[in-house]
């Protein structure tokens, strides 16, 4: 038992941190600036391609890519050891993860040899961003109840509906859609799946303004907009098995939540005075510090032994769906919690008098975000219990009723 | 990265898994609670003769020489199984007591007998009801006898040693061996909330005592010791608690009602998925409890609090979710669910509540460097 590389792992390891010396500037230890580097602030989407194409050229974006998709071809390994590394820098994020990690992979696996000669290379180097248009207000963590429709016309698609929760679509320079091409058919059996340019005629996007007052995600609606047979993936109806490709990635493309962790608390409760004295005396405080100290280092090893498993080569286990479920969960709770120790003061969120700079604050609003994105603490533990634990799926009392003769609300 | 047990080690749980399933180990239990409290003597005997809990007792002193790791796997495979035997008292407790500050004379005397179960010993320390406190404690030495009273004393009625806490002439805590066999020795079984483990209170009026470590060493002495003991715990804690979820769903995937398995209603997947998660974060929090241990890191205190807290909760979470999953029939008799049930809070109050871990751990994380709050993006371990 020991966590040292293995002697491949520490020459890649090397590499990666010469790589960032040179072309990044380190993350002050506790410090909130890498929370900081929002997408909305002044400048961010330059700065992040920017930070992309020199990834890029380095060899160190699409590490596990294939080479023929202009990726590094190395292991899941090394792509951990790279996010290692990395996240002790203080590097734009948050603009490429749902292109790199479920867009181009799905459009590579199911387009032709030229369409990932086209698609792949600028969208790794940063010059192309994707986004993901699959969730629609009658199909979040029901996706397949989607209703945006696809019909055939000649050598082209029209498409007529809403998308909704669609990160970075302002942004975005193409985007993978999956369409209801049959609604005679069971709800699975009449999806089909497409890409296309964002910047097509018919397609508008809205920001759609959140608790935290920023506009992360997009409503995009669809005016009969026309799509080439050509850029559809999979067969006509397959949509649902190609999506299903898409989203097995999406646990692994979103990542890790940001925010005010075990630090910023055990800091704070350090640093802020309650009636009786400093708050890490305080016995209630301190049965909380000592919940999320445990909490916080079981997600660490956890993800370690992950690592292990992917040191050697072999799948990992279901240890590693537990992250964003129980990671989610604490950032709410200790945001919360933060605000408490700061009693009348805790609503304060200009940033230049709070502990923190607001983060607690800020973190409120948003962490309510990631406990449903990406997958719901709900369907999270669906999939806890089916895939890991062996439990029946639940009854599902839409699945072989064509589409178009399901119940859609109290009428 | 190589955050695992070695293959031989996990030959050895293997090895471990199979001979407790095919001794019924649970069956044991179950025996052991409807007889008077006690043990299983053959399933002991023949424990002792495959080496196992002598598995951290170097070869010098009769032992396997596994290192902690050994009884790490040993000690989850015996936690999963609810082995009725007292392996935790003579292996974690006494042996390791003795090991860490034991003269080389009593590692003599003691260990070898130890290792192979020829003798039991076990760790005296808690005097009724309340935190024990070096002020409160009741248990003192003058000369070389003991006075005082130790209740509940984990195999109490079946040890022949046991190392016990008490005030030494110099009024401070300090540890002490006492032959239980000897003269000023009184003990009766006493009934605890889970009599698969036989509890015991101990009347000591003037019977022989002798040190165990230097003077005024007791407190830091009975510190260390639970460290260690806390990460071996965890891994028991942690075979209870995988124990208990598989029973849970097992019963989820075969009891029908409204039509179709319980299994397949959110309400009872949710449930089951936490406590998976629970004893996740638990195993992992246990792994590097095992790495402190096994390297004599810095880090053990540190760690050692973190896996105790998380095992204790994950262990009481899943049994208590496992008689809430089987209904009416998890609270009968019969069914197995009450002895995890049981277990699980022995377990968790065994070397204090987590109430008093978690303090210990805060206080730990104020005395670290700030290297230990890296945590989740942390690349050093």
């Amino acid at each position: 038992m020991d966590f040292n590389d293995t002697p491949e792992e520490a020459a890649f390891r090397a590499r990666v941190k010469e790589f960032l010396a040179a072309n990044a500037a380190r993350r002050a230890p506790g410090s909130a600036e890498g929370y900081r580097s929002s997408q909305s602030a002044p400048g961010a989407l330059e700065r992040a391609k920017d930070w992309q194409a020199r990834k890029h050229s380095a060899g160190f974006a699409g590490i596990t890519w294939p080479q023929e998709w202009g990726g590094r071809g190395g292991s899941p390994i090394e792509q951990v050891i790279y996010n290692q590394e990395e996240a002790a820098y203080a590097v734009p994020r948050g603009f490429f993860e749902i292109g790199l990690g479920m867009c181009i992979p799905t459009v590579c696996g199911w387009g032709t040899a030229e369409q990932r000669q086209r698609f792949a290379p600028p969208a790794l180097a940063g010059s192309e961003i994707w986004c993901q248009l699959f969730s629609e207000p009658a199909g979040g963590s029901d996706l397949a109840g989607l209703r945006t429709r696809a019909e055939r016309s000649g050598d082209d698609w029209i498409i007529n509906g809403q998308k909704i929760w669609t990160s970075g679509a302002h942004y975005s320079d193409y985007g993978i859609l999956v369409a209801r091409s049959d609604p005679g058919m069971p709800k699975h059996k009449g999806l089909t799946f497409f890409f296309l340019s964002m910047k097509t005629p018919g397609v508008d996007i809205r920001p759609i303004r959140q608790i935290s007052g920023h506009s992360h995600f997009n409503e995009v609606f669809f005016t009969d907009v026309r799509i080439p047979d050509s850029q559809r993936l999979g067969a006509v109806g397959a949509g649902w098995q190609v999506a299903l490709t898409t989203l097995m990635n999406e646990r692994l493309a979103v990542g890790d939540a940001p925010g005010p962790d075990f630090r910023e608390i055990f800091d704070l409760a350090r640093r802020i005075e309650l009636d009786d004295g400093p708050a890490i005396r305080n016995a209630a405080v301190r049965d909380q510090l000592a919940q999320w100290y445990v909490k916080t280092q079981g997600l660490k090893y956890t993800r370690f032994r992950t690592m292990t498993r992917l040191s050697r080569g072999e799948t990992p286990g279901p240890e590693a769906s537990i992250g964003k479920l129980v990671g989610a969960s604490k950032l709410q709770e200790i945001a919360a919690f933060g605000m408490d120790l700061m009693e009348m003061g805790g609503i304060i969120s200009d940033p230049s008098v709070m502990p923190a700079e607001a983060l607690f604050q800020q973190a409120l609003l948003y962490s309510p975000a990631l406990r449903i994105a990406g997958g719901s603490d709900e369907i999270l533990r669906n999939i806890i219990a089916e895939r890991v634990l062996g439990l029946p799926a639940d009854l599902r009392v839409d699945k072989d009723v064509p589409f178009n003769r399901l119940p859609t609300g109290r009428r | 990265m190589n955050f695992d047990f070695s293959d031989e080690l996990k030959q050895l749980r293997d090895e471990a898994r199979r001979f407790l399933a095919e001794r019924n180990a649970l069956a044991a239990a179950r025996r052991v609670l409807e007889s008077d409290g006690g043990h299983d003597a053959a399933l002991w005997r023949e424990i002792g003769e495959m080496g196992w809990i002598g598995a951290a007792i170097p070869e010098a002193f009769g032992g396997a020489g596994l290192g902690p790791l050994g009884l790490c796997v040993l000690a989850e495979e015996l936690g999963a199984a609810l082995a009725p035997v007292p392996f935790s008292s003579s292996a974690y407790l006494a042996s390791e007591a003795i090991l860490l500050a034991g003269s080389a004379a009593q590692k003599e005397r003691y260990l070898p007998k130890l290792a192979s179960g020829a003798i039991i010993g076990t760790l005296a320390l808690a005097e009724g009801p309340g935190a024990l406190t070096p002020a409160r404690l009741g248990a003192a030495v003058a000369g070389d006898r003991l006075t005082g009273t130790k209740q509940p004393v984990p195999d109490g009625a079946a040890a022949d040693i046991a190392v016990v806490a008490a005030r030494g002439t110099d009024r401070r805590l300090a540890l002490f061996l006492v032959d239980l066999a000897a003269a000023g020795v009184a003990r009766e079984r006493i009934a605890t909330i889970d009599p698969s483990r036989g509890h015991a209170r101990l009347i000591f009026s003037g019977a022989a005592a002798e040190p165990l470590g230097p003077a005024g060493g007791g407190e830091r002495l009975l510190e260390r010791l639970f460290d260690r003991a806390a990460v071996l715990f965890a891994f028991e804690q942690l075979g209870g608690a995988r124990a208990a979820l598989d029973m849970a769903k097992a019963y989820a995937l075969e009891r029908y009602a409204f039509g179709r398995p319980i299994g397949s209603f959110q309400a009872i997947k949710h449930k089951l998925a936490d406590v998976y998660v629970a004893g996740e974060l638990a195993r992992s929090n246990a792994y590097y409890g095992a790495w402190a241990l096994s390297q004599e890191a810095p880090e053990l205190p540190l760690a050692a609090a973190t896996a105790r807290v998380a095992a204790s909760d994950a262990f009481y979470l899943a049994a208590k979710e496992n008689i809430q999953t089987h209904g009416g029939m998890g609270y009968t008799w019969a069914f197995d669910c009450h002895l995890y049930y049981r277990r699980a809070k022995l377990l968790a109050l065994a070397l204090g509540s987590t109430r008093i871990w978690k303090d210990r751990l805060v206080a730990r994380l104020e005395t670290q460097h700030d290297g230990a709050l890296d945590g989740a993006t942390g690349i050093a371990p």
